[in-house]
């Protein structure tokens, strides 16, 4: 179905999402009714989130609170878990299942205290040699005056630089909604996975929509324009697996959601252990580095010198690397005076 | 997080071809040509006004040292984006308005005979929004400073990440994030300069964490956009709100530095950024 939406042909889905579709050419309104449906899915508030998937998955859950800054947020849940043979750090968002709990919780909008907490508890990870397992669900981190204030934007791009470099496998999980570079600030891994009904977006649709088509009830073209539904990003290769839910969705059984999830997690965590820690970090570089979608033409040769005062040993270093290019390069510092003319998706 | 451009007017619009600006902030007339040589500040009350990439390479580099690397990156349209234009369209429209090829510059020059490695952004295409260009424009800067062992400058001017990329621009935060990253490992410093505007995931991935981060005065710089803060929680916003010198007293802006001082300011910096010895065993 979704390979009919984007008009491509099918690529071999590793677990090919259900739903039927019952017409063969779905009119763009079925198309964006369809998509709302996910996104009101992925919002439901019976969802599953990180304390109700652990209940599930894990045998222990051992929390952790506080960043040591400032305070405890209530809307990052980070801490130690044993999901099947792993003993690993586990960091998720939590939204409330009722107004006192969503009170304390925020809404499942976290502060910088609560970004500043995961990568406490992630380096913590590191030290240790435990592996990462987070579980993204948030409408967007909280965008209010106090978060501005703690800065919000420093935690978050701290956190993703901190996530590209650590040396520990780390399996993300979007479980509900993928909002922005709140949910980025803890989904950067190895692997990321997805519920089916999941949604991942560079913004709401409701603000895509204000912006974009200056009214907010757009919200549903928006959302179709983005491509946010966990198939659609699996095609994109920003998910690289969807996890199909029970029917219905994930809020009608948490236990075979929680199942079909801790599966999908241990087969992961089995396969990303085996491989050499220098080997996992410089991937998971690649596999960041390579996202996004641009051509290179050469129009004129930039000047083609060196880049000014780079010393002898730089030059030697060159030199010699230059004759080591057929073994994959660990990365690609050197020359960027012939890039290849690439397009990439 | 990707907050709103305000709006896609050309560069003519902004600097319009007639003789006079009018200051948004003072109201006074001002001619273009003094505007010119007052580095598009107002001479009357302060006001920077935005810069061009070009414009703000010139002020900021010795004169002719200057060699641009990548200008061939081209944006594409993964997601065949429609709003109430094709993405396509708006692109042609922003590269036909600056003649730039996208919202980033990115090259290697001197200030005060120093070698760095400098990306300036340019808020005149599509808003500064930062797609796979900016993106990769950004990561080879790093990587290129980093190979070189010189420092990096990077002047932002951005609403954000580019909505019409999706996910793609935002995956752009952990690609640059990840060099950035990189570059500090290897003791390389980099330095941020931040100008109006700076918000959204520019603010939230490499604007926010230069090793030193520099601010224009009273540049916009913040994660949600004013509006949809003050929408969503229903509160009163503070004075100054997302503003440099607000930046600056809760501790993320290490300077507000005026436009006039700014490439001085750079020069003396570089004087004690120097790149560092690391383990021998790193990279």
């Amino acid at each position: 179905m979704v390979d009919r939406i984007l008009g491509r042909t099918p690529k071999p889905v590793v677990e090919a999402p259900p739903a039927p579709t019952p017409t063969p050419a779905p009119s763009t309104e079925d198309r964006k009714a369809a998509v709302w449906a996910r996104v009101q899915l992925a919002r439901n508030l019976r969802r599953p989130r990180t304390n109700e998937l652990l209940a599930v998955m894990a045998d222990e859950v051992i929390e952790l609170h506080g960043d040591r800054l400032f305070g405890d947020d209530g809307a990052i849940v980070a801490g130690f878990a044993r999901i099947g043979s792993h003993r690993v750090a586990v960091i998720g968002q939590q939204k409330g299942t009722d107004t006192d709990e969503n009170i304390r919780r925020n809404f499942g909008m976290p502060h910088p205290e609560g970004y500043r907490k995961a990568m406490r508890v992630m380096e913590l990870a590191e030290r240790c040699g435990l592996p990462i397992v987070t579980l993204v669900d948030v409408p967007g981190a909280h965008p209010g005056p106090e978060s501005e204030e703690r800065g919000i934007a420093e935690a978050i791009a701290r956190s993703v630089g901190l996530m590209t470099r650590l040396r520990t496998p780390i399996v993300a999980v979007i479980t509900g909604e993928g909002g922005s570079g709140g949910a980025l600030a803890i989904a950067v891994g190895d692997v990321v996975l997805a519920l089916e009904n999941a949604v991942y977006s560079v913004i709401t649709p409701e603000g895509c929509a204000s912006i974009l088509w200056r009214t907010s009830d757009e919200a549903a073209t928006a959302a179709l324009a983005m491509k946010m539904t966990a198939a659609e990003q699996q095609v994109l290769g920003i998910v690289d697996q969807v996890i199909p839910e029970p029917e219905g969705g994930a809020h009608t059984d948490h236990e075979e959601t929680g199942r079909r999830l801790k599966a999908a997690i241990v087969h992961e965590l089995d396969r990303l252990v085996a491989i050499p820690v220098d080997q996992l970090v410089e991937q998971r570089y690649r596999r960041y580095r390579s996202l996004g979608a641009y051509t290179e033409v050469v129009t004129e040769i930039p000047a083609p010198t060196a880049p000014p005062r780079s010393g002898l040993a730089d030059r030697l270093r060159g030199f010699l690397e230059a004759g080591s290019r057929a073994i994959p390069a660990p990365l690609q510092v050197g020359r960027r005076d012939e890039p290849p003319a690439r397009e990439d998706v | 997080m990707p907050v709103k451009f305000p709006g896609f007017r050309s560069r003519r619009d902004a600097f319009p071809e007639k003789l006079w600006t009018r200051c948004p902030s003072c109201s006074e007339q001002l001619f273009n040509k003094a505007l010119e040589k007052s580095l598009h500040v107002c001479p009357s009350c302060g006001h920077h006004f935005r810069l061009t990439s070009a414009d703000r390479l010139e002020q900021l580099l010795d004169p002719g040292t200057f060699v641009e690397r990548d200008p061939g990156l081209l944006s594409q349209d993964p997601l065949g984006f429609v709003d109430q234009k094709p993405y396509p369209d708006r692109l042609a429209a922003a590269k036909l308005a600056t003649g730039l090829a996208d919202a980033a510059v990115w090259g290697f020059g001197e200030i005060e005979d120093q070698p760095v490695a400098i990306l300036v952004m340019d808020f005149g295409f599509m808003g500064g929004s930062m797609g796979a260009v900016v993106g990769e424009k950004v990561a080879r800067a790093a990587e290129g400073a980093l190979a070189a062992r010189v420092p990096l400058i990077i002047v932002s001017a951005s609403g954000g990440a580019r909505m019409q990329e999706g996910t793609m621009a935002l995956m752009q935060l952990a690609k640059t994030m990840a060099a950035i990253e990189r570059l500090r490992a290897a003791h390389v410093p980099f330095i941020s300069v931040m100008s109006d505007p700076t918000t959204g995931g520019v603010f939230a991935s490499y604007a926010a964490t230069g090793d030193v981060n520099l601010a224009e005065p009273n540049a916009l710089i913040g994660f949600a956009g004013a509006r949809v803060g003050a929408g969503t929680i229903g509160q009163e916003l503070p004075p100054g709100f997302q503003r440099s010198e607000f930046l600056f007293s809760h501790g993320f802006v290490d300077r507000v530095v005026a436009r006039a001082d700014l490439r001085r300011e750079l020069a003396g910096l570089l004087r004690y950024l120097h790149p560092g010895p690391t383990e021998a065993a790193h990279g």
